[in-house]
């Protein structure tokens, strides 16, 4: 059901200031969601104000500084902090993205960062992706085929049916694109979500895969697939630059197609 | 409570196999609606200020009544089919979200049976 106002143990408070330390050079305020589930309070707006001096480019840079040297409490996910494993996705400045691609100059004036929209919280920035990730499991992403492999060799493609995958592959399901998506929000217990839709469409495309009919048949569902009005929310979002609305419009050629 | 996997969840009652019927048919009635819109608009446009008389024997001729009756069926189609999308995108509870839609296709047939009879009414 669409949820247009929070509920009332999810309103956000103000929080508390960490001020710069003294003879700070260039100060900017990062305005951070911060909510625990141990205390029952309300979630709250932390500003943290950092001497960019004394800091590296990237919003990742910011956070793990005043993680080091701040507020040791706050709690966000990170990795490899060069946008390949998708961990420091989060919403920055009203858009999700990756931490350790979004620079701080690109934002205008103070820096606020939430967890990814509309899904639980687990701890400030960690939000819960279980949902997700089970849906993920539910579109079976793996190469599947009754033909048997060449006995000496990897099972070969053509230039142009590898081809079909770019921009596909790339995906490392940070889920910036899904929980940007409206129709996610109001139905992600059955809607897949941009990010499950283009990992889906990436084995359909495949020219090894032989399930591509099994494949279709499982999205075939006015939730499951249908819930994309285009929006296109998860291609403007997407920090790796590619376009999950295309690969949704796709499977609906395809689900066209075959009729 | 529930404890039930979040795979089993998220897999559910499994897929309905169908969907592609329901969003060709949006996108048909979409395309049907561009030239008869244009075509009802720029009638009633010129028909401003007509009398009854004169109204009633435009729509009597064979070529009206025929655009007319595609008019309130592609009109009524996808407007079932439209509001169909709005009640599942933003009504929760399967039975709410039923019993609405159940109410949105019988009232879009009847009035797209409404409209036909009132047509061929005047045209027949």
């Amino acid at each position: 059901m669409a949820e247009l106002t929070l509920p009332a143990n999810s309103r956000v408070g103000v929080g508390k200031t960490y001020p710069a330390p003294a003879g700070a050079k260039d100060v900017r305020a990062f305005k951070i969601y911060r909510w625990s589930p141990d205390d029952g309070q309300n979630p709250r707006l932390d500003t943290y104000e950092v001497d960019l001096a004394d800091c590296g480019p990237m919003v990742l840079d910011a956070l793990i500084k005043i993680k080091n040297e701040v507020d040791a409490t706050l709690t966000f996910r990170r990795s490899c902090r060069e946008g390949i494993c998708g961990s420091c996705a989060m919403n920055i400045d009203g858009t999700n993205t990756l931490a350790c691609l979004k620079g701080i100059d690109e934002v205008k004036g103070d820096v606020k960062i939430y967890p990814l929209p509309h899904m639980p919280v687990v701890k400030d920035l960690v939000p819960d992706l279980n949902q997700a990730y089970a849906q993920y499991t539910a579109i079976e992403p793996w190469l599947q085929a009754e033909s048997p492999p060449p006995p000496d060799r990897e099972r070969l493609q053509s230039v142009e049916e590898r081809a079909k995958v770019d921009g596909l592959w790339e995906c490392i399901l940070c889920f910036c694109c899904t929980t940007g998506c409206p129709s996610y929000w109001w139905n992600g217990d059955r809607y897949l979500g941009p990010a499950i839709l283009l990992q889906a469409y990436r084995w359909i495309a495949d020219s090894r895969d032989e399930h591509t009919g099994e494949r279709l048949d499982a999205l075939e569902d006015p939730f499951r697939l249908y819930r994309c009005h285009t929006i296109m929310n998860c291609t403007r979002t997407c920090p790796k630059g590619l376009n999950p609305a295309k690969a949704i419009g796709e499977i609906k050629k395809l689900m066209i197609q075959r009729r | 409570m529930a404890m039930r996997s979040s795979l089993g969840r998220v897999r559910g009652l499994g897929s309905a196999k169908e969907g592609v019927g329901h969003w060709w048919m949006q996108r048909l009635t979409a395309v049907a609606l561009i030239p008869l819109g244009l075509w009802f608009a720029a009638s009633v446009i010129a028909h401003a200020g007509a009398d009854h008389a004169a109204a009633t024997a435009w729509l009597a001729t064979p070529c009206t009544a025929i655009a007319m009756i595609l008019l309130a069926v592609a009109t009524f189609y996808h407007a079932a089919l439209g509001l169909q999308v709005v009640i599942e995108d933003y009504v929760g509870g399967e039975w709410l979200r039923l019993a609405l839609i159940a109410a949105v296709k019988l009232a879009c047939v009847a009035l797209a049976v409404a409209a036909v009879f009132a047509v061929l009414k005047i045209a027949l």
